[in-house]
C-alpha cells in the first residue's frame, strides 16, 4: 500500500473508533470528532516523533487538542498509536476512565494538554514553543483548533504572541467545518476573512481541504519546514464527515448515535473494524 | 532585612525572584506588561532569555504559563491580584489548577492598599475565588522575610500556588531567624483573652492592636495565618479552645478569605465565638493606602473593638 492509502486505512478505522465509543457512551461530540479525522490521522502516523513507549519523553512533539470536546479523535489515535490498548476505548465518560469526556494530561498517556474549556489551547502551545526553544530543542508543537472557538479573543492573544516570538516550531490547524453547537458560523459569528487574519497576525496560511490526505501531508510538511514565523494550515472540513446524516449537521454537534444509527454510520464509513 | 523595617512584600518577591534565577535555570518568569510595578522586571534585567511580558493579556499570560510548565519549565507569572485571580480564573482553574501544573501566581497589588487606582483594581475577593479552586494552594506572607521564604519553598515544590502580595510598604515583623513552615502558621504573641488570627499585611497591625490589649489587660495571642490553603486547622483550634473566642483579620472581603475559612474550619473543629475584621462586603475606592484600612473599618482601633466584642462573647 502506498503511504496514503494506508494513512486512509487508518482514517477509517478512527472514525468507527469515535463512532462506537460515541454510541458507547451515550453522549459526546460526534460531529467535530469525525471533521478532524484525517489532520489527526496524518499528525500520528506520519509526522509527528513519538515514542508510545515513553509517552513522557522530553523530545516528543507535542499535540494540544484545543477544541477538547473531540477527545473521541485524539483518544481514537492515540490508541490505534499504541499508547494504550484499543479495548480501553470503550470506557469512554465513564465513572474511573482514564478517558474523560475532555482530555486530562494527568489520567491519559499520550496527552500532551488538559483542555475543553475553549480557546485557550493555543496559549499552552506557545508556552510550549517556547519551552522547545528555552530547551535547544527541534520538538515542533501542533495545536488542533476548532473553528467556533476562535469566536473567543484569548486564541488572537495567543495568535500575536506566537508571532511576536517568531515561533516557527508552533503549527496551528483549523477544522474549519463551518457548523458549531448552535448552527452555521456564518450565521452565528462569522470568523471570515480566516486566512487574512492570520496572516494579518503575522501567521502564514495554507487553505487545503482537509479530507484529502495528501494535501494534508503536503500542507503539514510545508508548515514543518517554515522558519522564523508560526505557520497554520485552514482546513476545509466536513462536520461530521463520512457518515452521511450527521454530514453538515449542527444537531449531530453534541448528540450520540443509537444503535440503529450506529450500524447505518459503521456501515457508511465502511472498513471491518475490529 | 531589618525588623520594623517597611518594605513592601512586590518588592521582596521581586528581590527573591532574581536570587532563583541565579540557581535554578528552569525558572522562567512572565508578566502581562506591569514588571516594573510586579518587579519581575529585576529578574528580566538579568535574565532576558528567561523573561516573556505577553502585553496585556492576562488570559494569554496564564496559558503560556501552562504550556511551559507542561514541558518541565518551573514558572512564576505575575499581575495584578484583580487580574489574576478575575480576568484569568478560568485559565487558572482548567488550565494550571485541573492538571495541577507548577505554575506560581504571584499576584501583587492586592486589596485596598492599591490606593489610589481606585475598585477597578483593588482585589477584595481573590482570596475566596482562589481559596475554592482544587488542587491550588493560596498563600498570603505578613511581610518581606516570610515573602522571600514563600517565594524559595514554592520553587521547591512541584504544583500550582497563588502568592498574594502588596503594593504599599509594611512593616518587617520577623526575625532572621524566622523559618515559615508549608501549611503552618505561626503563633507571634500568645495571650489567654483572645486570638486574632490575621494574614497579609494586616498582621502588623494586629500586633499593634495587640500591644494596646494588653494595656487594658486583655492579653491576645496574635496568629500569623500566612497559608489560607491548606489552613492550619488544628492550630488555629487549639488557640480558639485555650482563649475562648477569636478576632480575624484581612485586607479582604470577610465573606470567602480569611475570616470565612477560619469560620468554617472553627465551626467544624472549635466551635467559639468569631468576630471578622474585614471589607463588609463592598468595592474599595480611590484614596491613601492607610486612609482606606481606616475608612473600610481596617484600623487597629477597630481591631481592638472587635476584640472587646468577640471576649464579651464568651462571658
Amino acid at each position: 500500500m502506498t503511504r496514503i492509502s494506508e494513512l486512509t486505512v487508518r482514517a477509517q478505522r478512527i472514525r468507527r473508533h469515535i463512532l462506537r465509543m460515541i454510541a458507547g457512551a451515550g453522549s459526546g461530540h460526534p460531529g467535530g470528532s469525525l471533521s478532524s479525522v484525517e489532520l489527526v490521522a496524518a499528525l500520528y502516523f506520519a509526522v509527528m516523533r513519538l515514542d508510545p513507549e515513553r509517552p513522557g519523553w522530553p523530545d516528543r512533539d507535542r499535540f494540544v487538542l484545543s477544541k477538547g470536546h473531540a477527545a473521541p479523535v485524539l483518544y481514537a489515535a492515540l490508541a490505534e498509536r499504541g499508547f494504550f490498548p484499543v479495548e480501553e476505548l470503550a470506557s469512554l465518560r465513564r465513572f474511573g476512565s482514564r478517558l474523560q469526556g475532555h482530555p486530562d494530561m494527568t489520567k491519559t498517556p499520550g496527552v500532551d494538554a488538559s483542555t475543553g474549556s475553549l480557546g485557550q489551547g493555543l496559549s499552552i502551545a506557545v508556552g510550549m514553543a517556547l519551552a522547545a526553544r528555552l530547551d535547544g530543542s527541534s520538538r515542533k508543537v501542533y495545536c488542533l483548533l476548532g473553528d467556533g472557538e476562535l469566536q473567543e479573543g484569548q486564541i488572537w492573544e495567543a495568535a500575536m504572541a506566537a508571532a511576536h516570538y517568531g515561533l516557527g516550531n508552533l503549527i496551528a490547524c483549523v477544522d474549519y467545518n463551518g457548523v458549531q453547537l448552535d448552527g452555521p458560523l456564518a450565521q452565528i459569528m462569522s470568523i471570515q476573512p480566516l486566512a487574512a487574519k492570520w496572516q494579518a497576525f503575522g501567521w502564514r496560511a495554507q487553505e487545503i481541504d482537509g479530507h484529502d490526505m495528501a494535501a494534508v501531508l503536503a500542507a503539514l510538511e510545508e508548515a514543518r519546514t517554515t522558519h522564523g514565523s508560526p505557520s497554520v494550515i485552514i482546513a476545509r472540513t466536513v462536520k461530521g464527515k463520512g457518515v452521511s446524516f450527521m454530514e453538515g449537521s449542527h444537531k449531530w454537534h453534541g448528540a450520540a448515535p443509537d444503535r440503529a444509527q450506529l450500524a447505518q454510520a459503521l456501515a457508511e464509513v465502511g472498513g471491518d473494524g475490529e | 532585612m531589618n525588623q520594623g523595617e517597611l518594605i513592601a512584600t512586590r518588592d521582596a518577591y521581586g528581590r527573591a525572584l532574581a536570587g532563583l534565577g541565579g540557581e535554578l535555570q528552569d525558572v522562567v518568569v512572565l508578566d502581562a506588561d506591569l514588571s516594573s510595578t510586579t518587579r519581575t522586571a529585576t529578574f528580566a534585567a538579568s535574565y532576558p532569555e528567561r523573561f516573556f511580558n505577553v502585553g496585556v493579556a492576562e488570559q494569554n499570560l496564564l496559558g503560556i504559563a501552562a504550556g511551559l510548565a507542561a514541558s518541565g519549565k518551573t514558572v512564576f507569572c505575575s499581575t495584578f491580584a484583580v487580574f489574576a485571580s478575575g480576568r484569568a480564573f478560568d485559565q487558572l482553574r482548567n488550565t494550571i489548577a485541573y492538571p495541577g501544573l507548577n505554575v506560581k501566581v504571584c499576584a501583587s497589588h492586592a486589596g485596598l492598599t492599591v490606593g489610589e487606582d481606585g475598585a477597578s483594581h483593588q482585589s477584595v475577593e481573590d482570596i475566596a475565588l482562589m481559596r475554592a479552586v482544587p488542587n491550588l494552594t493560596v498563600l498570603v506572607p505578613a511581610d518581606a522575610v516570610e515573602t522571600a521564604q514563600m517565594v524559595r519553598a514554592a520553587a521547591a515544590a512541584p504544583g500550582p500556588v497563588y502568592i498574594r502580595l502588596g503594593r504599599a510598604p509594611v512593616p518587617v515583623i520577623h526575625g532572621p531567624d524566622y523559618r515559615w513552615a508549608p501549611g503552618k502558621l505561626s503563633t507571634l504573641r500568645s495571650g489567654k483573652d483572645v486570638t486574632i488570627a490575621a494574614c497579609g499585611v494586616m498582621v502588623a497591625r494586629a500586633l499593634q492592636a495587640a500591644d494596646l490589649l494588653a494595656g487594658e489587660g486583655i492579653e491576645a495571642t496574635v496568629l500569623n495565618v500566612s497559608s489560607l490553603k491548606p489552613l492550619d486547622t488544628g492550630a488555629l483550634a487549639a488557640a480558639a479552645g485555650a482563649t475562648g473566642c477569636v478576632v480575624t483579620v484581612e485586607e479582604h472581603s470577610v465573606l470567602g478569605g480569611l475570616g470565612g475559612a477560619v469560620c468554617e474550619a472553627l465551626a467544624e473543629a472549635k466551635p467559639v465565638p468569631v468576630v471578622r475584621v474585614g471589607i463588609q462586603d463592598r468595592f474599595g475606592q480611590s484614596g491613601q493606602a492607610a486612609e482606606l484600612l481606616e475608612a473600610y473599618g481596617l484600623g487597629v482601633s477597630d481591631i481592638v473593638a472587635a476584640c472587646r466584642l468577640a471576649k464579651a462573647r464568651t462571658t
